[in-house]
């Protein structure tokens, strides 16, 4: 068992999995809802090391793979202007547009600069008056409140050369598309510890009682994603659909009451398109009308975008959880993290670069037994 | 970037009109804004994202995490933007030399 030996307490983990498997009578489907625990579970082992009637599936728990194309189009064309200043997350510069990435606009020239905190390009907006300064502004619930601070800061120090291009994304009405999807396979939910800690666990009540599903809060751990698969076989087999918190040492009911403030001030919520997946209503958020001029879609006109996917890429399926990354005939061949197809094959969260790095090639390497 | 990344508080000041400090995360040091923890003391962990203190975190937990993510390689392409850049320009060019 190589895997197990790597795990910080390979007897806990141990323990963990007996309980797991002396629990699990029947062929259970659940669903991890974050990049960071997609790749703890491949590259640790997690799936091989689970009884085989406990399969998991990856959900769009990449933010950076479902930024909509035509605002990866729209960022390209901003960051290509003369005069613009634009910051962005480092995840974001190679994921595929319909021609280039930003990687690409930087090396013909455009002024694209990668920074660790949102805060980071509201200082250089102070240091560049005479140039406009965007910040590209993704994530979930995680990435929201600094990118909403940002925005904030500007406001009150007056900066009119700073705007963000605003792609927010939601957990919770991702969950219920895919549980009223009529293909959908998922029985369960471990939801994303850290998106937890911002928006606190309530949200998901009614989404576990209607479609009943128990949604467990898990950390990203080797440790803490076996306790929340625990608790998640526990629940199932008991019939049960609750939401539960296995991961208390970071997580409290009512999430950063502070950071929910914030976000409650800055944005609202709006419908959203998933790249991959499609509209989901009211899963994004976007800057609400009292910081409406700070966004930068309205300040910078681009028309003309006409968005082209790869024809041969399945990152929606992935996704969604239809296929894992391995049963894409690109994966591994036309499409690897250095000539990336799709979104989900660039980004350290997205589900494909986490099969390849970790060497998931071949389907009995990682598919549903 | 969407990862939480624990660190301990070592300093607390303000600048620009928010509650800002500086945290250790395993030895590299960050300025983070404490605008959503104001509580939080010297000596204090947080889990921190994109420079953002969101919760607080045991001293335990958070050196187990920080031991893990060093593991993992991520804690340097996480906090160092330039390390992010150069790694991206790494398989971006090596992808058009192929």
């Amino acid at each position: 068992m190589k895997y197990l030996d790597e795990f910080r307490d390979p007897e806990l983990a141990r323990t963990l999995l007996d309980q797991i498997a002396a629990t699990v009578t029947r062929h259970w489907v659940m669903m991890e809802v974050c990049g960071g625990q997609t790749h703890s579970i491949i590259r640790n082992g997690i799936d091989k090391l689970l009884p085989p009637e406990v399969e998991l599936v990856h959900g769009p728990g990449c933010p950076v793979c479902v930024t909509p194309l035509d605002t990866i189009d729209k960022a390209l064309a901003i960051a290509a202007q003369p005069g613009v200043i634009f910051c962005s997350f480092g995840d974001m510069l190679r994921v595929p547009g319909s021609d280039r990435d930003l990687f690409r606009v930087k090396s013909e020239g455009g002024d694209v600069r990668v920074v660790y905190s949102p805060l980071d390009a509201f200082r250089i907006a102070q240091q560049n008056p005479d140039r406009q300064v965007v910040f590209f502004g993704i994530g979930f619930e995680t990435t929201a409140p600094a990118n909403a601070m940002a925005v904030h800061m500007a406001k009150t120090h007056g900066l009119t050369n700073f705007s963000m291009l605003v792609s927010h994304v939601l957990v919770p009405p991702a969950i219920e598309a895919i549980c009223s999807s009529p293909s959908n396979r998922v029985q369960a939910f471990l939801a994303a510890g850290h998106v937890c800690s911002v928006m606190g666990y309530a949200d998901y009540a009614p989404l576990a009682e209607k479609y009943h599903v128990p949604i467990v809060v898990t950390g990203f751990e080797p440790l803490d994603i076996l306790e929340g698969i625990r608790k998640t076989v526990l629940q199932l087999e008991a019939g049960r659909a609750e939401v539960e918190n296995a991961y208390p040492r970071a997580v409290q009911r009512d999430g950063n009451p502070d950071a929910r403030r914030m976000l409650a001030d800055v944005f609202s919520v709006t419908d959203r398109n998933w790249r991959g997946i499609g509209m989901i209503p009211g899963s994004g958020w976007e800057l609400s009308e009292k910081y409406r001029d700070f966004d930068a879609a309205r300040r910078f006109t681009v028309t003309d975008i006409v968005t082209k996917e790869s024809e041969i890429c399945r990152s929606g399926e992935v996704l969604q959880g239809l296929i894992k990354p391995n049963q894409c005939e690109a994966f591994g061949t036309l499409c690897t993290p250095r000539k990336p197809l799709g979104a989900t094959m660039v980004s350290t969260e997205g589900a494909c670069a986490a099969y390849y790095n970790y060497g998931r090639f071949t389907e009995s390497e990682g598919a549903p037994r | 970037m969407c990862l939480g990344i624990p660190g301990k508080v070592i300093e607390i000041y303000e600048r620009d009109g928010a509650h800002m400090g500086k945290a250790d995360f395993d030895g590299i040091v960050k300025e983070i804004c404490l605008e959503y923890l104001p509580e939080i003391e010297i000596g204090d962990y947080a889990v921190v994202h994109v420079g953002f203190a969101i919760t607080r975190l045991d001293e335990e937990s958070a050196m187990e995490t920080l031991v893990l993510m060093k593991q993992m390689g991520v804690l340097k392409l996480e906090l160092d933007p330039d390390a992010a850049l150069a790694a991206e320009a790494r398989i971006a060019l090596d992808g058009e030399h192929r």
